[in-house]
């Protein structure tokens, strides 16, 4: 039934370790003309190391790769894009200060072209555009631009260069259902085009919906290739996440009293990123706020606020009831909020310091670990130690550099420093970003059993399943503006998708005036 | 070819290729020598015994090495916590100048009461040089080594201004250079009948001292966070910028002791080549210990070994001195190279 004349696309028992974890176990895979494979699997699956092999990043330990039939030799960064396979990162590389014309024709021309013959360039992007349903200015810089886009002009950029196989990763993390829909038209569009596509993805209803065949990889393995026909989600999911991953059972909690308050608060913008426009938020004792939105939508502006590291250009902040004069990151830790940092490398730890050091980071000049300016090094490795036992950090010992810690470890380190003072607030940034189904299940019940001892957690999250499964009242961030509070279970993902793309706040004022 | 970091480098790998750059720096010297036309093969030999073969030889390496441990601390306590103060030099000269300023007699006082005060006074001057870059830095982002590199050019005109004008010795016969120290506010000799000065144990303190505030102290931890990671140090609530003028402080007031201790140990008297470069030779020493503070001792030492070395060795083998500087800026590079290959490993692909 299979034809493999048709195959432009196969990657044979692709193999590659680090270390001792195998991130690629003897992966194969086909694409054929005209079809869209979808790659599911979950953060760490081995997705990425997949690809990066085939634009070799990486070269695999065993295994070839080979388009329209002929090897690739590995390694060479080069020989995939000149074989006619082009790949739009989930995080963009364009140059923000140069217009969309720009950043498509740049390094597809000669270094010493005498003429850039503009008005070709123009003409070729013009039929691409047409041709594929990509509407953006040309003369627009991409600095302007919003995230679907910038997507479009990565799509641009792409197809510009004559590509015939088209490798999405994770397209639909940053946009909203609306321009997910519209990144559809434009794939069907290619397909109808003769362009092949892997679609790599861990949102299942997306898989469903644009895939032809699903590939779905877990723990570096390949562990089922299905027709999208003969499936469905549930299927997928237990094949995605295996059977031993069961979500927390959460009971419906009673909210008590405001523990923080953000009245009418108005912050700056920072470059294209919207700064908070007249934002209101409790966050009671014994509740989980779940903050939905896009990325780049005023969420990195609101967690700031409440984490101390910026403070409100207009409106004020009340902890406990009490106006909150100084505010600072310092100010923050001592009122006893707990703050799990969206970037855990860049922010949350620091790399090379010991897990120790990373332990008392901030607590470091409290009476338990220092006194008049001398350290108590024995005490602060007793503290981690217990965060070790306590929190299940896996690591050679508490003199081990962070560094070498998987993403799972380092967070659960996090979460043992903010949470072993049993704090009454917690903000939680993406707090399982890149983690596995492992990890995510053992932050979400952390988070869960801090509710329950009376809590208030706001957890900001790009991923609405999660936002929906955790959060007692559910707020919708767009543009700087929030939603009105919705209580669990009153809206459909579809209606939050709405809000997330900026509809309603209208009327919201409307009603408001 | 690309590089891969290694997780847990071992023994032999942060050993061997070291020791690798520092035979490839004497090989590579002797073929300069043998250019130079030297008996290349004699020219190891000549240098050690010229900076450590004989008594004389030893001391004047360690009079040598002082300043360098005193601008090697200051960088390593700066580029710890990635605060680049490439003006080292300009701090030295400050110490140097309030040495001579207060030290010619404007205080007569006996020398217990004098020297301390004269070391604190260098302290505060080289501290407050550094602290205009380090107030331009945290207020207004100006960059560091561009400040500090040119204060540097600024500071030496500044002192050759006062040599020529105001700090002029009438004594010096026309010559641009201050009057000399009176006898209290010179450093004693740490053994009676060997020309080393109290300096060069000052110095030894002060990179114990700096050790110790690094490894036990809250500074020495912010410090360490700072340079490491300011984003998560600013997260975790550090007052970066507080931190990062603690930083300049300490820094710029051990560079200037190296001005002080050079004057008050050795000189006597202030003139425009005081420093042959300390300031700049002091960012070498401090990369080659790995901005460790005891490290500081050893490379300080080894570094004012190839000086005094090469420099007997040059007119015994009868080649330019010259070659003192390539071979410090060979093992310089070579180490650099040394230290990336103990913690990367080289594919091949």
């Amino acid at each position: 039934m299979r034809d493999t004349a048709d195959v432009v696309l196969r990657l044979d028992a692709i193999t590659k370790r680090f270390g001792k974890l195998i991130a690629n176990d003897a992966i194969s895979l086909s694409l054929r003309r005209g079809e869209v494979v979808a790659l599911l699997g979950e953060n760490g699956a081995g997705k990425t190391t997949l690809m990066n092999i085939l634009f070799g990043q990486y070269t695999a330990d065993s295994g070839t790769v080979e388009v329209f039939g002929r090897v690739l030799p590995p390694g060479n960064s080069r020989a995939a894009l000149d074989a006619g396979v082009g790949m739009v990162h989930q995080h963009f590389t364009l140059a923000d200060n140069m217009t969309v014309k720009e950043n498509i024709s740049l390094g597809a021309q000669p270094l010493f072209a005498l003429s850039m013959k503009n008005s070709e360039i123009t003409k070729k992007i013009k039929k691409i555009s047409d041709d594929f349903n990509l509407k953006v200015d040309l003369e627009a810089r991409v600095a302007n631009l919003t995230v679907g886009e910038r997507q479009r002009v990565e799509i641009l950029k792409a197809l510009y260069r004559d590509v015939k196989i088209l490798i999405l990763d994770e397209p639909t993390a940053v946009l909203t259902p609306q321009e997910t829909d519209d990144l559809f038209a434009t794939l069907r569009l290619a397909i109808a085009n003769g362009l092949s596509i892997v679609f790599i993805s861990h949102k299942l209803h997306e898989v469903m919906a644009i895939s032809d065949r699903v590939s779905v990889l877990r723990h570096g393995k390949l562990v089922a290739e299905v027709d999208t026909a003969d499936t469905d989600k549930e299927a997928l999911a237990t094949l995605m996440m295996g059977t031993g991953a069961v979500a927390p059972d959460i009971a419906v909690a009673t909210p008590g009293r405001d523990l923080f308050s953000i009245k009418n608060v108005s912050t700056p913008n920072i470059g294209s990123i919207p700064g908070l426009k007249r934002v209101s938020l409790n966050l009671k004792a014994g509740q989980i706020v779940g903050l939905a939105g896009v990325s780049g939508n005023g969420q990195a502006a609101l967690a700031d606020l409440v984490a101390g590291l910026c403070t409100p250009a207009e409106g004020t902040i009340e902890h406990h009831g009490d106006p909150v004069k100084n505010w600072s990151a310092r100010d923050a830790v001592n009122k006893g909020i707990a703050r799990i940092p969206e970037d855990r490398h860049k922010t949350g730890t620091i790399a090379d310091f010991s897990l120790t050091e990373n332990a008392i980071l901030e607590c470091y000049n409290s009476d338990d670990f220092s006194k008049s300016g001398w350290m108590y090094w024995k005490k602060a490795r007793a503290f981690a130690v217990d965060i070790i036992d306590k929190y299940d950090v896996r690591c050679p010992g508490p003199d081990t550099r962070i560094r070498l810690l998987s993403g799972g470890n380092m967070q659960k380190l996090i979460l043992g420093r903010v949470l072993e003072a049993a704090p009454d607030i917690v903000l939680a940034n993406q707090p399982v970003r890149g983690l596995d189904i492992g990890a995510v299940n053992y932050v979400h019940s952390q988070l869960l059993a801090a509710r329950d001892r009376g809590a208030a957690v706001l957890l900001i999250s790009e991923d609405l399943d999660e936002i929906m499964r955790l959060s007692d009242v559910i707020h919708v961030i767009s543009g700087g503006r929030l939603s009105p509070e919705f209580l669990r279970g009153t809206k459909s993902p579809s209606e939050l998708g709405g809000w997330m793309a900026g509809q309603g706040f209208d009327e919201q004022v409307t009603h408001a005036s | 070819m690309r590089l891969e970091p290694i997780a847990n480098p071992s023994f032999a790998r942060s050993v061997v290729p070291p020791a690798l750059a520092i035979a490839a720096t004497v090989v590579i010297a002797s073929l300069l020598a043998m250019i130079a036309g030297a008996d290349p093969f004699a020219v190891l030999g000549l240098i050690i015994k010229g900076a450590f073969g004989t008594k004389f030889a030893l001391l004047e390496t360690l009079n040598r090495a002082t300043p360098l441990i005193f601008t090697g601390l200051a960088v390593a306590v700066a580029f710890r916590a990635r605060f680049w103060n490439i003006g080292a030099e300009a701090q030295l000269y400050a110490g140097a100048l309030v040495t001579v300023v207060l030290g010619t007699g404007a205080l007569p006082w006996p020398g217990f009461a004098l020297i301390p005060t004269l070391a604190l006074g260098a302290v505060l001057a080289g501290a407050l040089v550094l602290l205009v870059p380090a107030i331009l830095k945290t207020r207004f982002g100006v960059d560091e080594v561009v400040t500090t590199l040119l204060l540097n050019f600024i500071f030496l005109l500044f002192i050759s201004m006062l040599l020529e004008g105001p700090l002029k010795d009438p004594m010096g016969m026309g010559w641009p250079k201050s009057a000399r120290l009176i006898a209290d506010a010179r450093l004693p000799r740490m053994f009676e009948g060997l020309r080393l000065h109290w300096g060069f144990g000052l110095a030894i303190l002060c990179a114990v001292a700096v050790w110790v505030i690094q490894t036990r102290s809250t500074l020495g931890y912010e410090m360490r966070a700072v340079g490491l990671n300011r984003a998560a140090a600013a997260f975790a609530g550090i007052p970066v910028n507080r931190v990062l003028v603690k930083t300049a402080l300490l820094s710029g007031g051990l560079a200037a002791l190296a001005g002080f201790s050079e004057v008050a140990g050795l000189k006597g008297s202030l003139t425009l080549d005081l420093s042959p470069g300390f300031g700049y030779t002091g960012i070498i020493v401090a990369m080659l210990a790995l901005l460790n503070p005891l490290g500081v001792i050893v490379t300080a030492m080894f570094v004012a070994g190839i000086f005094v070395g090469a420099d007997s060795m040059s007119r015994a083998a009868a080649v330019p001195t010259y070659l003192a500087d390539m071979m410090l800026a060979t093992a310089l590079l070579l180490m650099v190279l040394a230290i990336m290959l103990t913690r990367f490993r080289v594919r091949r692909e």
